[in-house]
C-alpha cells in the first residue's frame, strides 16, 4: 500500500512537471492564442453579456482577418455565467484548467468578477474584468484589470453637474445588490468634495415593483436633486413614480441605465432625466476633434452591420478589452508576466469606453472625462454642456 | 401626508397580493395542493396581454384572451402534469409544481426573450393627489377589478350549482363522488379557475410592474405568504392576508428601513405562524381533514 502510494506520487510529479512544461512560455504546440471570455450571456444580466460576447467575437474576427497577433489567430472561448457568482468561477478554474487560456475577458457584472478575482491572482492569468464595481481594481491586484468606467468617474460626472447647477442637498436611492452598494458608498464618500451633502440614502430591491415609499420619503427632506442607482427595470420603475409623485427636482440616474431600453421601459417619465454614460451613446453629437470619435464609429458601423441591431454602450468593454489585450499579446510570445506587464505600461490606448492609461496604480486606466452628461429629451439624449 | 401616501402605496401592492393569494387558496380548497407554479401565471398572463397589446388588440380583449390562454395553459397543465400522477401524495404533487414552474419560466424566456416590457396604463389620466399623496389611476383600477373578480368568484361558489358543487368537492371528494358530482371535472376547472385568477393579477400589474420571463417567482412567494396568513382553503383570508402584507410592507420601507422589505412579509408569516397556525381567518378551515 504504501509503496503503491510513493508510486503515485511520483507518477504525479512527472505529470505535473509535463504539464508545467507544456504550459511554459515558447512550449505552446498549438498555433492560436486561445483567450478566454466569461459573460452574462443569459440571465439577469443578459443586457451586458449579451453585447459583450457579440462585441468580442466580432474584434477576435477582425483581428484575424488582418493576420491575427505575430501571425498567429486568436481564438476565443466564451462560457455564460449567468450572472451568478458560483457559475463564474466554474468557468474560470474551465478555462484555466481544461481550454488553458492565456487570458481572460470578463465577466460582466461586480458580483461575479469579485468571485473570480481569487481564481484569477492564484493561476497568475490576466483577467480584464468587464464590470463597474470599483472594488475590482481597487485595492490594486497585479493580474486584474478593468475596462469598464467606474463608478467613482460617474458620481464624479454626476456631482459636477449639480455643482455647476448649484444643487447642495440630494437624497439617493440605491438598489440593494453590488452596483447599487458601490454606487452609494461613492456618492457618500465624495459628496463633501463637491460641497454636497446626502440628506437621504434609500434602496429598494432588483425586483421591486414599486419605489413611491422610498421616494415619498426622500421627497420629505426636500433635497435638491435625487440620485438613483441601478440598472434596469429597477429606476425605470424609480423614473415612473417620481413622475407620478408630482416630484419636480432634478432626478440623476447612473450610467447602469445608459441604453435605450432605458427610455423604452420608463416611456414618458424618462424625459428630462439625467444622466452620465460612456461617449458611445452620443457618438454622432460629440465633436469632430473628439480622438474617441473615429473608434466609435467604426465599432458602431461594424457591430450594426454584423448583428444587425442597435448597440448599447456595454459592449464595448469587451471590445476594448481584446483590443489591449491583443496589443499586449505582441511579440511576447505568449509569455503571460510580459502581457500582464504590457497591460500595465498601456497609455493612451483610445478606446470605445474612454482613453486608457493604465499605471501600476491605475488598472482601469480611465478619468472622469470618460463620461459625458446626457438629458433625455423627446424620447433620445442630449448632451448637457 | 406620508401616511397616506405609504398607504396607497401598500393598498397597490396589497391587491396584487391578494388576488394571486386568492388563485392559491382556491387551488387548495379545491385539492389540497400548493401550486408553486401560481407565480408563473401571474408572469404568463402579463407576457401574453403584451403580445396580444403588440399584435395591436384594443385592451379589453387583450385582456380577455390572455386570461382565457393561460387558464386553458393551466387546464392543460392538470391534465398533462397532475393528473397521471399513480399516487397523489401532496408532496409528490408540489415536486411537480415546482417543476413546472421551472418550466414555464424557461419557456418564456425562449418565447419572449429575456428583456423586460413595459405596457401602459389602462387609461391615461394625471395621478389624483389628495391631500398631498398621489393615488395612482391603475391602483383604482386594479382596486375595482380585485374586488370585482372576487365578488364574481364569491357569486359562482355561493349561487350556481357548479359552485357548490366545488365546495363540495373541497369539503370531501370522496363524499361528493358518491353524491354523483364528477370529482375529477371539478379539480380540473378548479385548476382553470386558479390558472385564469393569476393571469389576471398578471394583466393588472403590467402597467405598474413592468414584465420580464422571471418576474413570477417574487410575485409567487407573496402571494402564498399572503395566502398562509389569511389562511388557506379560505376566500376572504386569502383578500385580508393580501392587503395587511402590502400595507404592512409599505409602513415598514416608509417608517423604518427599505432594507428590510422583504423581511417584513416572511417575519410576519413567521409570527402569525406561531400564533395562529391556521392563519388569521382559516383556523376552522385549517382542521377540515
Amino acid at each position: 500500500m504504501k509503496k503503491m502510494s510513493v508510486k503515485t506520487l511520483l507518477l504525479s510529479a512527472v505529470l505535473c512537471f509535463a504539464i508545467s512544461v507544456l504550459i511554459l512560455p515558447g512550449a505552446w504546440a498549438e498555433s492560436t492564442w486561445k483567450i478566454g471570455g466569461i459573460f452574462a450571456v443569459t440571465g439577469p444580466a443578459s443586457f451586458l453579456g449579451d453585447p459583450e460576447k457579440k462585441s468580442m467575437e466580432m474584434i477576435v474576427e477582425t483581428i484575424n482577418k488582418n493576420g491575427g497577433i505575430d501571425g498567429r489567430p486568436l481564438e476565443a472561448v466564451i462560457y455564460d455565467t449567468e450572472a451568478d457568482p458560483t457559475k463564474a468561477v466554474m468557468a474560470v478554474s474551465k478555462l484555466i484548467n481544461r481550454d488553458k487560456v492565456m487570458a481572460i475577458i470578463g465577466p460582466s457584472t461586480t458580483p461575479t468578477s469579485l468571485a473570480v478575482i481569487p481564481g484569477a491572482q492564484r493561476a497568475g492569468i490576466p483577467l480584464i474584468s468587464c464590470a463597474a464595481g470599483n472594488g475590482i481594481t481597487q485595492p490594486i491586484k497585479p493580474w486584474i484589470f478593468k475596462t469598464a468606467q467606474s463608478d467613482i468617474h460617474a458620481v464624479a460626472a454626476i456631482y459636477n453637474h449639480m455643482k455647476k447647477m448649484g444643487h447642495t442637498k440630494v437624497g439617493i436611492i440605491t438598489v440593494s445588490n453590488a452596483f447599487g452598494e458601490s454606487g452609494k458608498e461613492q456618492l457618500e464618500s465624495q459628496a463633501p468634495d463637491f460641497g454636497i451633502t446626502v440628506v437621504r440614502a434609500e434602496n429598494f430591491g432588483a425586483k421591486d415593483t414599486d419605489m413611491t415609499a422610498q421616494l415619498t420619503k426622500i421627497r420629505g427632506e426636500k433635497p435638491d436633486a435625487i440620485v438613483c442607482w441601478g440598472t434596469n427595470p429597477g429606476p425605470a420603475v424609480v423614473s415612473r413614480n417620481a413622475r407620478q409623485l408630482n416630484i419636480d427636482i432634478p432626478l440623476y440616474q447612473s450610467h447602469g441605465v445608459a441604453s435605450p431600453k432605458f427610455i423604452d421601459l420608463a416611456g414618458e417619465a424618462a424625459e428630462g432625466i439625467l444622466l452620465p454614460t460612456g461617449k458611445i451613446l452620443v457618438a454622432d453629437l460629440l465633436p469632430d476633434d473628439d480622438p474617441q470619435k473615429p473608434v466609435l464609429k467604426t465599432y458602431i458601423r461594424q457591430f450594426q452591420e454584423k448583428y444587425n441591431s442597435p448597440v448599447s454602450g456595454f459592449g464595448g468593454y469587451a471590445y476594448d478589452g481584446v483590443r489591449i489585450l491583443a496589443d499586449a499579446i505582441k511579440g511576447t510570445g505568449g509569455d503571460l508576466a510580459k502581457i500582464r506587464e504590457k497591460i500595465e505600461s498601456t497609455r493612451d490606448h483610445v478606446g470605445v469606453s474612454g482613453t486608457f492609461n493604465f499605471s501600476p496604480e491605475d488598472h482601469n486606466g480611465l478619468d472622469p472625462s470618460a463620461f459625458v452628461m446626457v438629458r433625455i429629451e423627446n424620447g433620445t439624449w442630449k448632451l448637457v454642456e | 401626508m406620508e401616511f397616506l401616501q405609504y398607504l396607497f402605496s401598500g393598498i397597490t401592492s396589497g391587491a396584487i397580493y391578494a388576488v394571486i393569494a386568492v388563485g392559491f387558496s382556491m387551488l387548495y380548497s379545491a385539492t389540497d395542493l400548493i401550486n408553486f407554479a401560481h407565480g408563473e401565471f401571474v408572469m404568463l398572463g402579463a407576457l401574453c396581454l403584451v403580445t396580444m397589446k403588440a399584435i395591436g388588440m384594443p385592451l379589453p380583449i387583450a385582456f380577455l384572451n390572455a386570461v382565457l390562454i393561460v387558464g386553458l395553459i393551466g387546464l392543460i397543465f392538470e391534465r398533462l402534469a397532475i393528473r397521471p400522477v399513480k399516487r397523489p401524495q401532496p408532496i409528490v404533487l408540489v415536486i411537480i409544481t415546482v417543476g413546472a414552474s421551472i418550466f414555464f419560466r424557461g419557456m418564456a424566456m425562449i418565447l419572449w426573450g429575456k428583456d423586460t416590457y413595459s405596457v401602459p396604463p389602462f387609461s391615461d389620466h394625471p395621478p389624483i393627489i389628495i391631500s398631498g399623496a398621489a393615488l395612482l389611476p391603475q391602483s383604482l383600477w386594479i382596486l375595482f377589478i380585485v374586488l370585482a373578480v372576487v365578488a364574481c368568484l364569491y357569486l359562482f361558489y355561493q349561487k350556481t350549482l357548479t359552485g357548490k358543487a366545488m365546495q363540495a368537492c373541497a369539503i370531501s371528494k370522496k363524499a361528493a363522488w358518491l353524491m354523483g358530482i364528477p370529482a375529477k371535472w371539478m379539480v380540473s376547472l378548479s385548476f382553470l379557475l386558479s390558472a385564469a385568477m393569476g393571469a389576471v393579477a398578471g394583466v393588472i400589474i403590467a402597467p405598474i410592474t413592468m414584465c420580464s420571463y422571471d418576474m413570477g417567482t417574487m410575485l409567487g412567494l407573496k402571494g402564498f405568504c399572503a395566502a398562509m396568513l389569511g389562511g388557506l382553503g379560505s376566500l376572504w383570508g386569502a383578500l385580508l392576508g393580501g392587503f395587511l402584507l402590502g400595507i404592512l410592507e409599505a409602513m415598514g420601507v416608509g417608517f423604518f428601513s427599505s432594507s428590510i422589505k422583504d423581511a417584513i412579509a416572511f417575519l410576519l408569516l413567521l409570527f402569525i405562524l406561531y400564533v395562529r397556525p391556521g392563519g388569521i381567518i382559516g383556523a376552522v378551515q385549517a382542521k377540515r381533514f
